[in-house]
């Protein structure tokens, strides 16, 4: 589907990541694999470090704790925020919505809109999607878009495929009018058709979690996972990002008349460096314009990612001025979406560490 | 031994794979392996093979990654 959004901006970016930082070479005894092995993987796919809660750190926690850090700063005002999006699939409870929660806790007024959705690798793009929309409205001027995951708490520790690259986090993205932004065109696709691909099986009202859900089985690969786990095709993914992705960046690029060459940066998702480099190859994109450094120091925190690897790799730059970036989520549902925008000059762009032991 | 047998025993020292006619059903190649293979052989030929090129039937056995290898323009 073709979007396009008028005048509207994203003006500020945080991103949240728990200080606990755990490195593949400690975790690689959880795996079935020989140590050479292990470390040939490390390599491809930008298995590193990762960065993921310790303990029953919640969604809200890393919500929190970013807007709390951008109230303290002087970049948000209580008051002024009139809609709250939380996109996560690690919500704090199967009721109330985590953006309630997250609203409650920060005392915010009660003369706004909370607005959950359960979005996951594409969440970035869908929450802007709908904040743009609510833009819209002209009761509404400040739109804060959370996406958060605590994912690692529901990847089995000896599930290999998943776990060495998961990660922890949260970003908080301000979105408001500016008369000068421009047109902003989008595209976003869905198949609900292939919504096996990735999956949490059990936990919710389909397969309620019991003891059968919760034994640890081990599948043809040497993954070792319950039903309560994460779980994810990763041949299926692969095959998605390399038929569906190209297709979609490549249209959008068409249907604006824009070439590889006029877009400063690619900000994608960040499944591992291995598929982001074949992405690149694919559209023709150098490999310097497409970031793929997410995975091998923070892990793969679905929805944040985008904003990860912008926070990460151009906070000055989007400090001083502005790029002319396109960015694309793809990931569970199937969901598949990108978007180009001139970004910036941004009010904050910055990354902050949460500590579990404050 | 040919370069791609090479790289093959370089990933998976303790399987012979001259003698097998699908590594995956034969238990010799996974699909992290594939991974690893599929960069093996870009950087050792200097190509990029295409993802969608990156199933299972072209790396089943020594013929099939050489019949890839030479679609991909390169001499195995």
């Amino acid at each position: 589907m073709r979007l396009s959004f008028r005048d509207k901006a994203i003006s500020g970016l945080l991103t949240v990541v728990p200080a606990n930082e755990r490195k593949f070479v400690d975790e690689m005894a959880n795996f079935n694999f020989s140590q050479a092995r292990s470390l040939k993987l490390k390599q491809v796919m930008g298995y590193d470090r990762h960065r993921i809660v310790a303990g029953p750190v919640c969604a809200s926690d890393l919500a929190v704790a970013g807007i709390e850090h951008l109230l303290a700063g002087g970049h948000l005002v209580r008051d002024d925020i009139d809609a709250l999006i939380v996109v996560t699939q690690s919500p704090d409870y199967l009721m109330p919505a985590t953006s309630h929660v997250v609203q409650g806790r920060l005392g915010l007024h009660a003369d706004m809109i909370c607005l959950d959705i359960n979005q996951g690798c594409a969440g970035f793009i869908v929450g802007l999607m709908q904040g743009f929309m609510l833009l819209d409205q002209p009761a509404v001027a400040k739109v804060v878009l959370v996406n958060v995951d605590v994912l690692s708490r529901k990847v089995s520790p000896r599930d290999r495929n998943s776990y060495p690259l998961i990660g922890d986090a949260a970003s908080i993205t301000v979105l408001e009018r500016r008369e000068d932004a421009g047109v902003i065109e989008a595209e976003l696709k869905m198949d609900g058709t292939r919504r096996e691909t990735l999956m949490i099986p059990a936990g919710g009202f389909r397969r309620p979690s019991d003891a059968e859900t919760a034994a640890m089985i081990e599948d043809a690969e040497g993954n070792v996972r319950s039903l309560d786990h994460l779980k994810m095709d990763g041949s299926a993914v692969f095959n998605f990002v390399m038929t569906e992705v190209p297709e979609l960046i490549g249209g959008l690029l068409a249907r604006t008349g824009t070439t590889v060459d006029e877009v400063d940066a690619f900000l994608c998702h960040q499944p591992n460096r291995f598929m982001l480099q074949k992405l690149a190859d694919k559209l023709a994109v150098p490999h310097e314009k497409m970031p793929s450094n997410v995975v091998e120091n923070f892990g793969n925190s679905s929805g944040v990612t985008i904003p990860l690897v912008t926070t990460f790799n151009l906070a000055d730059a989007l400090l001083a001025g502005s790029r002319k970036v396109c960015l694309a989520g793809f990931g569970v549902g199937l969901t598949w979406g990108a978007m180009l925008m001139r970004l910036g000059p941004l009010r904050f762009c910055e990354m902050i560490e949460y500590r579990e032991d404050v | 031994m040919s370069t791609v047998v090479e790289i093959l025993t370089q990933i998976r020292p303790e399987f012979d794979f001259s003698q097998s006619s699908d590594f995956f059903e034969d238990g010799m190649l996974d699909s992290f392996d594939l991974v690893t293979l599929v960069s093996e052989l870009d950087k050792a030929y200097g190509i990029s093979i295409d993802g969608l090129q990156i199933v299972p039937e072209n790396f089943q056995n020594v013929a099939a990654i050489e019949a890839l290898l030479s679609r991909n323009g390169v001499v195995p």
